[in-house]
């Protein structure tokens, strides 16, 4: 057997830079997006907004609005309310949200009202002549002014208390002695900003209610259609058998397309009632403004370690914002998520984390943006914390980490947080990361910028992150176990179609899972269907978040294989008459053993399934798995950033950046590789630019493309990639997963390289994002103290 | 207001309010679903098509009734005679879409530029890309599309390979 | 989202405009890029009644020189001015030319409507006053011409008055040993500016500064002239002190409002910064003197 490049035997599909089976159609325009479908009689929802923050609702008016010509009807809260509709459970089932607003709104932009109407046009004219009154009430902007509890925000709740919950793991009291006993201890509050995924495609839906059939069809930008039918029918009483769910192709997802929004029960409503089809989709601002937001954690993070930088003991303690309704899509016992990550990379002998979270008048939400659950937020916490304890030391930040890298030999590794890492070998990467990136030649060449009072800065994280959700003994949504699925049949000329419970939004499954299955059955990649999304055929998944895909999914399809490959046996033996014994499975055909020119390849195998079945067998070849993960998968990597800071402006300017990952088995590098130049652009967005703000006042700031800012490939750096192996032991294939590892890497190696350029100044951390302002207002202030000393 | 408009080479009579924004014209009225609709400040260019021939234009910054008496050239107009553009070629070959909801916009944006700039550095390409957003490729990708593409438009006939499937 | 609702008029010539401007009044706006206009339609933040299409107007596409003169016409799209051989010796020009908006929208938009539309963070406003620019407006009384400082009147406001539009703006082609420079400070392409500046120096035979054009945008109501930074430079020699006076009196006349973008102070900031960049690669493409 040959080998590539990098040591690994060649394979028949695994690891091949297969071009994509799905890009045709979308090079030619002939996507299937949510509002691509018209369907006859459709009609449009436009929803009406509330301009305050915080504000009981003491009317609305829709008779200006129903006289317009073309306006079918007008929805509000009062109506839902009738049908028990006006509430919905959120995703991890601790709290519920309001559709459309009953009684008060809770953040600015939330959903008083929905019109319908014969176009959009109509239907957002109709929006404007909607007459609400409104009397305002005190804002909560935050959650430390909503731990108070001057102000209560629901109460609806039983307890009248702005505080949700609150959560921990880890041994405290040995923690806190552990800290006290420390030489050296840093300290310090970081903020995770509030941001939002903003893919490109914003949220949508087409309901049609058939009432001839009974059946109600969903085209819906859903990362989860299967869950999401089981929601839809324990709200609405529907059978699952009557509920359609199709999520065509979707224009990204980064878990904005996880929840269930206001604007998809109102349009399922409005088409139960008219009995016609009724389009919504959401505008930008909508998007940004109302659905579900990422991160706003504000995390005290200690760090306790010898004077040789020889970790003792961690504590995190988190204050989390949820906005008006926790509407975070956690699985059910994670309310923080996989929070508990935040040891990272790092054999820390102990550990206690805590977390408090709030309800405050902003959007509701809080798991998003490619975070895998948290993942981000702890990462982040780390890694910034691990430069700041190296600035303290007076220690390089690489030779810290690799001093206290969980090393290979102690995995499986329990960490002092819970999790059982399944695989890493940290150092390394590491290595080979500072190698490539030219480590040494870049720190003599920051030691000469210094002299001239240049900023130059250079940034690592090395992250391990947690994906993969996940093992049924601990994981749930709304009590769905987060098993996943897969179901392949083979036609008798040796193509076939493959069946998954997940649902791509981007990452290429049409071209990765056939690779899967061609691997296993030695058939053409290219010769495979891959349908996803429909919960009428697929088999039933989670869906496509957190990197749990190829994890879990993947895993259900290479033993869906492998049971096919079971049945091959059989079939072979039959054909070359022989005992299932004498037969084995190797360079992806069957022979007999000891006499190898005796063989058949599947395609052969494959028409004897439905042409000359072996006795005692069914006609046909098919296998469904559904695969109950035994853990997470724990992907992790190295990323280097090397920046330039403008003195005078705080512009950063960033030069390089190395990105090193180690997701295990790789079934397309070609993928993988794109999967990390969109989670590092990402990254880069939130480290320097994104923010959804709100003021003091509870008015959202940033509510359009014109503040929250993309960033377009001029300012996007090039991303250099590589990457190590280290495959899982417990995943059929030894893959683990990666697409949101960049997202969860790289903000700590931007603002890491950034203060560390502005370390000579005495600057020790600036929260993101690293504005202009951020940067020269740290260096002005710093020059300014220095002056006066 | 009845107008006349040649999109992807075929005319097209319809009656439209004055208000209808080109890129709803193309999407509702034609049918065309290719170009697509992502923001509400003329900021992510996913509406983006060719107008007469050269011009690209964020179709959601544009009546329909300013096209009437023009050309527009959609995403679905890129390939002739069932043949991929060699812009279209390069997407694939070089990975430069995911979701492929920006795609449409990228391809006629860059169609636009290589008319302007036939031969355009990677700089230029970045600055010519820089009207559309892009969340999933982070642009190295579709840099390496247009560059691919732009080569192959640039070599003369007889020079160049028959374009693999 | 979606405009409100509007009639529609299509003028092919100058005359037709005007008559359908003087049939309407205010109730009609003229559509040129509408790069601006249309996202403000969209928004429902304009409304107009009546939309007059000038777009078929193809005679006023022109980008000439002429008679000392670099003229630009109501419909020369910014993209013209991206790529005219001609523009390139308007260092200013040429270097505003590729950060107004983004390059799609440039393919659209005209230097005069964005003159017209005069948004406080607009570039063209800048670089029309550091240029010593005029706008040639056309009305029922005829027609007349208007310096750039009188026809940038506030924000969103300018000297065309009700009946009348704008035919083309001028750029007093400028002698040897004139250079200009434009910077715009913004987060991201497609941004309106943090702060921006645009200078035009032009050395007399001994080497002193005897014509300047000093003007900062996004950091006031309007685009605005830095007279008091011109002052300081007619007469004297480029020098790093020369450079810091006028970037002072730059950062003094600044008075911007916090936004996203920064507070006043940092745009304040900011404006002095630019300028004194500007500047300095000014004199540095006249060759006297380096990089800051």
């Amino acid at each position: 057997m040959s080998t590539t490049t990098d040591g690994m035997p060649e394979r028949h599909a695994m690891g091949k830079p297969m071009k994509r089976t799905e890009d045709p159609r979308f090079i030619e325009g002939r996507g299937r997006y949510v509002d691509d479908f018209t369907l006859p009689n459709m009609l449009h929802l436009a929803i009406v907004h509330s301009p305050y923050p915080h504000a009981l609702l003491k009317n609305i008016d829709s008779s200006e609005a129903l006289k317009l010509p073309g306006v079918v009807a007008v929805i509000t809260g009062k109506d839902l309310e009738a049908a028990k509709l006006a509430w919905i459970p959120t995703f991890h089932g601790y709290d519920k949200q309001m559709v459309l607003a009953v009684g008060k709104v809770l953040y600015q932009y939330q959903e008083v009202a929905g019109v319908v109407a014969t176009s959009r046009e109509v239907a957002h004219d109709a929006a404007e002549l909607v007459n609400v009154d409104y009397e305002p009430l005190d804002v909560v902007a935050d959650p430390f002014s909503a731990k108070t509890d001057k102000t209560i925000l629901r109460d609806d709740r039983e307890n009248k208390t702005n505080h949700i919950y609150h959560w921990e793991v880890g041994e405290k009291d040995k923690t806190e002695a552990a800290l006290a006993k420390a030489d050296v201890t840093v300290k310090d509050r970081l903020w995770f900003q509030r941001c939002h995924p903003a893919p490109l495609e914003p949220c949508g839906i087409v309901a049609d209610m058939n009432k001839a059939t009974g059946r109600l069809t969903l085209y819906m930008t859903s990362q989860a259609p299967h869950a999401h039918r089981t929601v839809v029918s324990l709200v609405t009483g529907i059978p699952e058998s009557n509920i359609h769910i199709i999520s065509p192709d979707i224009g990204g997802g980064f878990g904005n397309k996880v929840p269930v929004y206001p604007g998809y029960v109102v349009a399922t409503v409005a088409s139960v009632i008219l009995g016609v089809p009724v389009k919504w989709i959401e505008t930008r601002t909508e998007n940004l403004t109302t659905t579900g937001f990422a991160r706003d954690y504000h995390m005290d993070v200690e760090i306790g370690a010898s004077k040789d930088g020889k970790l003792a003991a961690l504590k995190v303690s988190t204050t989390a914002d949820h906005g008006a309704f926790d509407a975070a899509a956690d699985p059910t016992k994670y309310p923080a998520g996989m929070f508990g990550i935040c040891t990272g990379s790092y054999d820390f002998p102990v550990a206690f984390t805590d977390l408090d979270a709030y309800f405050t008048n902003k959007a509701p939400g809080g798991i998003a943006y490619r975070c895998s659950f948290r993942v981000t937020e702890a990462s982040y916490a780390i890694e910034r914390s691990m430069d700041i304890l190296a600035n303290k030391l007076g220690m390089d930040p690489a030779q810290l980490r690799l001093k206290n890298f969980v090393r290979k030999d102690q995995f499986p590794y329990k960490s002092p947080l819970g999790f059982v890492y399944d695989s890493g070998d940290y150092g390394p990467t590491l290595e080979k990361a500072l190698k490539q990136i030219g480590y040494d030649d870049l720190r003599r060449e920051q030691a000469e910028k210094r002299k001239r009072g240049e900023l130059m800065g250079i940034g690592i994280s090395t992250f391990t992150e947690v994906v993969g959700a996940g093992p049924s003994k601990h994981f749930d949504i709304m009590g769905l176990k987060m098993f996943d699925s897969a179901e392949i049949r083979i036609h008798p000329t040796g193509s076939g179609i493959i069946r998954a419970g997940t649902k791509a939004q981007g990452q290429g499954h049409e071209t990765t899972w056939a690779q899967i299955v061609a691997e296993e059955l030695g058939l053409d990649p290219q010769k495979f269907l891959v349908e996803e999304g429909d919960t009428d055929t697929a088999p039933y998944g989670l869906g496509t978040y957190a990197s749990r895909s190829t994890p879990v999914a993947g895993a259900a399809i290479a033993m869906a294989a492998r049971k096919i490959r079971d049945k091959a046996r059989i079939i072979a033996a039959h054909l070359l008459e022989v005992a299932e014994a004498d037969v084995e499975w190797k360079d992806y055909k069957f022979q007999v053993k000891g006499a190898p020119q005796k063989s058949v390849t599947m395609a052969q195998i494959a028409f004897a399934a439905y042409t000359n079945p072996a006795p005692g067998t069914e006609p046909g070849l098919e296998a469904t798995y559904y695969y109950d993960p035994p853990n997470m998968t724990f992907p992790f990597g190295a990323y280097i950033a090397v920046v330039d800071v403008d003195k005078d402006t705080g512009s950063v300017n960033v030069r390089r950046f190395l990105a090193i990952d180690d997701c295990g088995t790789i079934i397309n590098p070609m993928i993988v590789e794109g999967q990390i130049h969109g989670g590092l652009t990402e990254g880069f967005a939130i480290a320097f630019m994104q923010e959804i703000g709100y003021d003091k006042d509870g008015n959202c700031l940033n509510t359009n493309f014109t503040e929250y800012l993309v960033p377009t490939a001029l300012e996007t750096p090039h991303w250099e990639t590589d990457k190590t192996v280290t495959p899982s032991p417990h995943h059929p294939f030894g893959a683990k997963g990666v697409g949101e590892s960049p997202n969860v890497g790289s903000p700590a190696a931007f603002v890491n390289a950034v203060i560390d350029a502005l370390s000579p100044l005495g600057i020790r951390h600036i929260d993101m994002p690293l504005t202009r302002e951020k940067v020269w207002r740290a260096i002005r202030d710093a020059e300014a103290t220095t002056a006066k000393a | 207001m009845k107008i006349n408009v040649k999109v992807n080479g075929k005319d097209y009579e319809r009656d439209v309010e004055p208000r209808t924004l080109l890129v709803y014209f193309l999407r509702e009225h034609l049918g065309l679903t290719g170009t697509h609709v992502g923001c509400d400040s003329s900021s992510c260019g996913v509406c983006t098509v060719v107008l007469d021939g050269d011009r690209a234009v964020k179709s959601c910054t544009m009546f329909a009734v300013q096209a009437d008496g023009h050309e527009v050239m959609t995403v679905e107009g890129l390939a002739a005679g069932g043949k991929l553009h060699p812009l279209q070629q390069g997407f694939w070959d070089q990975h430069g879409l995911q979701c492929g909801y920006c795609t449409p916009g990228m391809l006629m944006t860059a169609y636009a530029l290589l008319k302007r700039n036939p031969n355009p550095s990677e700089h230029d390409i970045r600055e010519g890309i820089s009207g559309n957003l892009c969340r999933c490729t982070g642009y190295q990708n579709i840099v390496k599309a247009i560059d691919q593409a732009a080569k192959e438009l640039a070599a003369p006939p007889a020079a160049k390979e028959p374009v693999k499937a | 989202m979606f405009p409100a609702a509007f009639e529609y008029a299509r003028a092919r010539s100058v005359d037709e405009a005007l008559a359908l401007l003087a049939k309407h009044g205010s109730d009609a706006r003229i559509l040129a890029g509408g790069q601006s206009l249309i996202p403000a339609m969209r928004y429902r933040l304009a409304r107009p009644a009546v939309l007059v299409d000038i777009n078929p107007i193809s005679e006023l596409s022109y980008l000439r020189e002429d008679k000392g003169a670099l003229v630009v016409g109501a419909l020369a799209r910014d993209a013209a001015l991206e790529t005219s051989a001609a523009v390139k010796r308007y260092r200013i020009i040429a270097d505003t030319s590729v950060v107004v908006a983004d390059p799609v929208v440039r393919q659209s938009g005209t230097v005069v409507g964005s003159l017209c539309h005069n948004d406080p963070a607009g570039d063209w406003p800048v670089t029309a006053i550091a240029a010593g620019a005029s706008v040639l407006v056309r009305g029922p009384k005829g027609d007349r011409v208007v310096s750039i400082d009188d026809f940038l009147v506030d924000s969103y406001t300018t000297a065309v008055g009700e009946g009348e539009m704008a035919i083309e703006v001028r750029f007093p082609t400028p002698p040897e040993r004139t250079a200009g420079a434009y910077y715009k400070m913004e987060r991201k392409v497609g941004d309106f500016a943090t702060a921006c500046a645009g200078v035009r120096v032009h050395l007399a035979a001994d080497g002193s500064i005897d014509d300047a054009g000093v003007a900062i945008g996004s950091v006031g109501p309007k685009a605005m002239r830095v007279a008091e930074a011109e002052k300081l430079l007619r007469g004297a020699k480029p020098s790093k002190d020369l450079m810091r006076a006028a970037a002072e009196a730059a950062q003094k006349l600044a008075d911007p409002v916090a936004d996203n973008r920064g507070s006043a102070e940092f745009k304040k900031a900011m404006a002095g910064v630019l300028v004194g960049r500007a500047l300095s690669l000014a004199f540095e493409r006249l060759g006297v003197g380096g990089p800051k």
